[in-house]
């Protein structure tokens, strides 16, 4: 039996209960035929229990209690499902404004977004807020779907005038690929199958554009870049020369023979072997997890990064970048942090806060520079030695970073290298 | 299409390896709890390949309810074997023995809920600092929110509300003393991409997984297996059928399915074909609407 060597697309939902988002996931799944008799059953009992007429698929994305009972989601919750071309990964975030650090951690794995407006309302300050997150993040794809339309008589021009209202709002931000359409979640009109009541639609429904959309190329294929996660050292017969370091390519390729820098330290060597989950290879890319032989004995340890020795990510003690707080903790001025970045690991201090972002008008604050949970803010942070870095908007691997507060080891914020 | 990408179990492959990876450089004594069931198998085969060629540098943990298949203790066994690697027994019997916990009463009495004891137990007792499991997202409501890197605080809890954000591939495994973390590789994988993944390495599972012919009793919607722990109700009786099971829990709250799916092939057609979740058939997720979170919250797998 062949099994499909079909390719595995992440995705992050964004919008409140109001915008109709899970009842956008319950129909995807049902459509798609990924939700199970019983699950089905659990939530027509449900369903009939608090009086709803029919089934409600939203319940389908309840999860914890605190949820259920207060009818809203609270944290980012994984689902999964399957068509004949991909498997699909949601990751389903709360909408609301307190909740903009779900949206950025379920964001920052997607390949693509889902922003929800509800027809009647057009966009709002909540679609703004969504729509700069994705760019902030840098998902490849934005797809917004104008949901309801079944409420405002499946009208085109309704429909245009929000597409126009967006576009003018989007012109201002770093998406490189977004598209539209017009659906009903409720009726299943444009979601799996195409809608019977807006002919003036032309294009593919929501998921046959996810299955479609070209996806291969959003990572970067360019900079070699490979952080050294660990050193194996099988001293096993057969192996006894071996010392492999262990990790995951964050982008580019390696081929045996390549000539390649190990930083920080800067030597150089030849690539012996590649060795992958399955055994020796010849060339390797990202994402693959990999062992990597080096020509020459050289000292190599978690942390460092083996690149081309033509290709080098930046050097720096010094970074600039937009940071998102994630705790209820504001972050404590010259405040020492454990920042992690790749395999990295160092102390770290935000030297100084430029400005932080009204994310509803994405105007610049100047004049208020705390930093409070789910605030985005561009700062100025230095290191105790070099990091080896490069913008997130080239690379999402090494141009990422944590930090960590040190006395409750809670991570704290995240942030992305300018 | 270009040939430089991953097919989506090859990615999700390579995700795995890389979370044990970053469990082998970031914790000090690290276990991988098994249970003998088909997603610990596949978190210890990922284990194989992400050292290779060393040997899986951690031991191997089993909480020992004593309502075992004795299927699946011959397969831990040898695989302990083959792998070379240290097995851990944490015994829920030796903590009813101690008065650490009392074996709950009348039929539907199972050893489910004890372990928690036993497991936190062997924790501390280990000095294990984190324990790596085959959880999966898409098993449980609860488990959806279940972070690949998950804290648990001196008590062994999970708090749901207040778990550390996970973003990109950079994981926070910082923790005080008498803390641990519970680490889920396949946090991302389905059943379906389970039973894939099995096929296309061929990797070994107990013969319960296969269709075989036993002795069972019907009870609660599904085929309860006869042995020496089950009562029988008046009512119920025991009949001979070909059946197999889609999750391996204890022997007294496991249910089985009929099925005819006795190769690897038949079980990915017919799992792909079901229209009932795995868990449908575990008399332990049945007992309230949040079963799991409840006891997922007091420190269970």
């Amino acid at each position: 039996m062949e099994i499909e060597r079909n390719e595995l697309l992440r995705f992050s939902t964004a919008g409140s209960v109001d915008d109709g988002k899970s009842t956008l996931i319950g129909r995807l799944l049902y459509d798609s035929k990924s939700i199970f008799e019983d699950q089905l059953e659990a939530i027509e009992n449900t369903s009939r229990k608090r009086g709803h007429e029919g089934v409600d698929l939203a319940l389908f994305t309840d999860g914890l209690r605190d949820e259920r009972e207060q009818g809203i989601t609270i944290d980012v919750a994984y689902r999964y499902f399957t068509t004949p071309k991909r498997k699909f990964i949601i990751a389903d975030t709360p909408g609301h404004v307190q909740y903009t650090r779900n949206m950025v951690t379920g964001a920052s794995t997607a390949n693509a977004a889902i922003i929800l407006i509800d027809a009647r309302h057009g966009v709002i300050e909540q679609t703004k807020r969504h729509a700069f997150i994705a760019s902030l993040l840098h998902i490849p794809h934005v797809i917004v779907c104008v949901n309801k339309m079944d409420l405002v008589d499946f009208s085109e021009s309704i429909f245009n005038k929000i597409v126009d209202e967006f576009q003018e709002f989007v012109a201002k931000l770093l998406i490189q690929d977004f598209r539209f359409i017009p659906i009903s979640a409720l009726l299943g009109d444009n979601v799996v199958n195409r809608s019977e009541n807006m002919p003036w639609y032309q294009d593919a429904p929501l998921l046959h554009t996810l299955e479609t959309m070209h996806i291969s190329s959003d990572y970067n294929k360019v900079d070699a870049r490979f952080p050294v996660q660990t050193v194996l050292r099988p001293q096993r017969e057969g192996f006894i020369d071996f010392r492999g370091y262990a990790g995951r390519i964050a982008s580019g390729f390696y081929r045996v023979g390549d000539k390649v820098s190990v930083l920080p330290s800067g030597f150089s060597s030849k690539i012996k072997s590649i060795t992958g989950p399955n055994g020796k290879l010849e060339e390797a890319f990202a994402p693959m997890s990999v062992a990597i032989e080096l020509e020459d004995d050289i000292d190599v340890s978690r942390g460092d990064m083996i690149v081309r020795s033509n290709n080098v990510p930046e050097s720096s003690q010094d970074v600039e970048v937009m940071l998102c707080w994630l705790n209820n903790r504001p972050a404590q001025p010259r405040a020492k942090y454990t920042l992690m970045h790749t395999s990295n690991e160092q102390k770290a201090m935000i030297k100084e806060v430029m400005y932080k972002y009204d994310i509803n008008t994405m105007e610049r604050i100047t004049d208020d520079v705390q930093l409070k949970m789910n605030d985005i803010s561009k700062v100025k942070i230095r290191t105790t030695k070099p990091l080896l870095i490069d913008a997130y908007k080239d690379n999402r691997f090494t141009g990422s970073l944590i930090l960590i507060d040190d006395q409750t080891n809670e991570t704290v914020a995240a942030g992305m290298v300018i | 299409m270009s040939k430089y990408y991953l097919s989506y179990l090859e990615e999700l492959e390579s995700e795995a390896i890389f979370v044990l990876r970053e469990v082998w450089a970031q914790f000090q004594n690290p276990v991988i709890l098994f249970s003998g069931g088909k997603d610990s198998i596949v978190v210890t085969h990922l284990a194989k390949k992400a050292f290779y060629p060393s040997k899986i540098p951690f031991a191997l943990m089993h909480v020992d309810t004593g309502h075992n298949f004795p299927e699946t203790i011959a397969f831990r066994d040898k695989l302990i074997n083959e792998l070379g690697v240290q097995l851990i027994v944490g015994s829920v019997q030796d903590s009813i023995d101690q008065g650490r916990v009392a074996e709950e009463k009348g039929k539907s009495a199972t050893r489910n809920a004890l372990q928690i004891t036993t497991l936190l137990d062997a924790i501390e007792e280990h000095k294990i600092d984190c324990a790596i499991g085959g959880g999966r997202r898409d098993e449980e409501k609860a488990r959806a929110k279940e972070r690949f890197f998950s804290h648990r605080d001196d008590f062994g809890q999970w708090d749901p509300k207040n778990q550390r954000p996970e973003l990109w591939n950079l994981f926070n495994g910082k923790y005080f003393e008498g803390e641990h973390f519970r680490v889920f590789p396949i946090s991302n994988w389905t059943e379906m991409d389970v039973w894939n993944y099995i096929l296309q390495e061929q990797i070994e599972i107990p013969s319960l997984y296969l269709a075989h012919e036993r002795e069972v009793v019907w009870r609660n919607h599904s085929w309860i297996p006869n042995s020496e722990f089950l009562t029988l109700d008046p009512r119920e009786k025991i009949v001979t059928k070909k059946i197999r099971f889609r999750t391996l829990g204890d022997i007294t709250i496991t249910g089985g399915i009929e099925s005819e799916a006795d190769t690897l092939e038949k079980i990915v057609q017919e799992v792909s074909a079901m229209r009932q979740t795995e868990r449908g058939n575990r008399s332990d997720d049945k007992r309230s609407e949040n079963a799991m979170e409840d006891r997922k919250k007091m420190g269970y797998f």
